[in-house]
């Protein structure tokens, strides 16, 4: 049994991403479909407990380096190594979770081995030694059926969009031990330091996100404190405590914050929140839109969630289009009698 | 200090985009420089007004691409050229070699801006694709260039990743892709959209630049509309906003996504 199928584990610190067992899981399913073995890539330093972990969630192999060079992602040093093994060992396709390492290495890879990339794909069909895949384009206004005539074919794959596989801890496969291929002194670039951002939910793997707009700003009964007299920092104020109510609601729920476009360029919170054709893009199980009209650049970020949920004053808002559930009001009314609901229904 | 800003036409983000026939279409809605694009060239402009040197916006494309590099000269690009004898297909691997060749052919270049990614293709890898065609680092998710020694070929940036903002130093040249934390893009002065309606911007072709023409390698065989999202709309409303709100939980909860 040829191992054609690969997969390259994503890790922060030494820790697998959970979005890296859904590219497993995917890849043991191909695997399967055209009789192949499947091969998990796991570059890091410390990292021989993600190897075993990649086994019991279907890998058949896998090719472990562990360096110090590779403790940090860089798209050098992995990339070189990535290209020589597949060149060793010609899989047919590689696949990536779509992480912004996952990305990078995916497009470095391909000009090494002369082949394309696919990237963030959400379906993956195989025959024989070729993959289709679907990708949303035009920030999921289009779908694209695209494919690669060349090999390896490198995929990424769309976070979440794919399941999780079952953990089976009687599964095993063999650990092969590869050395690093570039030493420290031929890496250009330098991690220097991490500043994590906060305790919060990451958007993308969030599977609740709570979002606010401008409604967050729109209470006139709110007063703000009398040091701050400037308008624009008294409407920025207003829509704190909007932001405020938000995230105790996604606190208690588990969920990440999230933002329009509007509520970030009016300086309420920082881009690194805003979900839309120019921000993040995500697909949870439930979103709860508070106080966005849902303008279209905002339905592109996040049209494909399970659940939406839309809290908005105006009964005419697009949002409620969109939304199974609606509700017509204040999102600095709902939101709190919502997070006491939800409390008194989560507490038994 | 030479930087080079990839530029590219896209329709606009409040634009209708559905196909029609096979055909992707987006109605009258205007084509535009790519939003992120717009990050790139204000990144580029605040690097050369802290470090000297000039900006150079470089978009492969139809001649249509032609109304993108003016809205770069007219933000304060120094000058645009345009790769007209291409046409972007979805093989970004393939636009990364004639970006790179262009690149070259431009010559001592310090640095290459794209923008995090452009709003048609979404693909997010042209950039990386075309570092590594030139042989240099590629540095994605830019949000801050907190050190730049162009003599010692230095360059520190912050980067935003998922687990929080990261810290790297690189070597020049690179190519650095830029996110909206950079700042916001200045609007064109009225002396710039002047100066880049007269502005002359060259044409080079493929032979120009020494190239064939790369092989597609990437393709889409179909362009679909999404499936229409069945959504059955409710509006949930109580005598009270604690009535709504209960009512709500519990629907949430039928819904098993809690």
């Amino acid at each position: 049994m040829a191992n054609k199928i690969w997969v390259c584990i994503d890790q922060f610190k030494g820790e697998a991403l959970v979005t890296s067992w859904e590219a497993v899981g995917t890849g043991r399913k191909l695997a399967d479909e055209v009789g192949a073995g499947l091969t998990a890539l796991v570059f890091g330093e410390g990292v021989e407990n993600i190897a075993n972990t990649a086994i019991h969630y279907g890998a058949d192999e896998v090719l472990l380096a562990d360096d110090p060079t590779l403790a940090d992602f860089r798209p050098e040093p992995y990339a070189a190594l990535l290209a020589k093994l597949a060149e060793d060992g010609s899989p047919d396709v590689i696949l990536f979770p779509t992480t912004t390492r996952g990305r990078e290495l995916a497009g470095m890879a391909s000009v090494d081995l002369n082949t394309g990339v696919l990237p963030d794909v959400i379906e993956l069909d195989v025959q024989g030694d070729k993959v289709t895949a679907i990708r949303p384009v035009y920030a999921g206004k289009l779908l694209a059926r695209t494919e690669c005539s060349s090999k390896p074919q490198l995929v990424t794959l769309r976070v979440r969009a794919f399941g999780m596989p079952e953990l089976n801890e009687s599964r095993t496969g063999t650990v092969t031990k590869v050395d690093a291929l570039m030493a420290e002194d031929e890496i250009v670039t330098k991690v220097v330091e991490y500043a994590t951002v906060g305790a919060g939910v990451s958007l993308t793997d969030a599977s609740i996100i709570v979002s606010g707009g401008r409604g967050t700003s729109n209470r006139p009964q709110l007063i703000p404190p009398d040091e701050i007299t400037d308008e624009k920092e008294q409407e920025i104020w207003r829509a704190q405590q909007g932001f405020k109510l938000i995230g105790e609601l996604a606190s208690l729920l588990g969920a990440a914050v999230g933002a329009s476009r509007a509520a970030v360029d009016a300086n309420y919170i920082p881009y690194s929140a805003q979900v839309g054709q120019t921000g993040k893009v995500v697909a949870p199980d439930l979103y709860i839109a508070c106080g966005i009209s849902g303008a279209i650049q905002h339905q592109a970020g996040m049209r494909t969630s399970k659940v939406i949920v839309a809290i908005n004053k105006d009964p005419d808002a697009p949002i409620f289009k969109l939304a199974r559930y609606g509700v017509v009001g204040d999102l600095h009314d709902i939101v709190p009698a919502l997070t006491e609901a939800l409390e008194d229904r989560l507490s038994y | 200090m030479k930087i080079v800003v990839r530029i590219k036409l896209v329709p606009d983000t409040a634009a209708k985009v559905v196909v029609e026939d096979g055909q992707v279409t987006w109605g009258d809605a205007p084509l535009v420089i790519n939003p992120w694009d717009e990050f790139a060239v204000e990144a580029a402009l605040q690097l050369t007004e802290q470090h000297g040197g000039e900006v150079i916006a470089l978009s492969v494309g139809e001649e249509s691409s032609r109304e993108a590099l003016k809205h770069a000269l007219a933000m304060g690009c120094n000058e645009a050229i345009l790769v007209s004898d291409y046409v972007i297909d979805p093989d970004t691997q393939r636009t990364a070699k004639v970006l790179a060749a262009a690149v070259e052919k431009i010559g001592d270049v310090d640095l290459v801006i794209f923008g995090k990614q452009s709003i048609d293709g979404d693909n997010a890898v042209t950039g990386t694709q075309t570092a590594r065609n030139l042989g240099w680092p590629s540095l994605t998710l830019v949000s801050a260039v907190p050190a730049l020694d162009v003599d010692a070929k230095t360059i520190r940036i912050e980067r935003a990743v998922e687990e929080g903002r990261q810290v790297v130093d690189g070597v020049l040249p690179a190519v650095l892709s830029i996110v909206k934390d950079y700042g916001e893009p200045r609007y064109p002065s009225f002396i710039g959209i002047r100066k880049a309606s007269k502005a002359e911007i060259p044409v080079w072709s493929l032979e120009d630049l020494g190239i064939e023409l790369p092989n597609v390698v990437v393709s889409w065989s179909e362009i679909m509309n999404p499936p229409q999202r069945e959504v059955t709309n409710e509006i949930v409303q109580g005598d009270s906003v604690e009535e709504t709100a209960a009512a709500l939980a519990d629907k949430l909860f039928a819904e098993k996504v809690l």
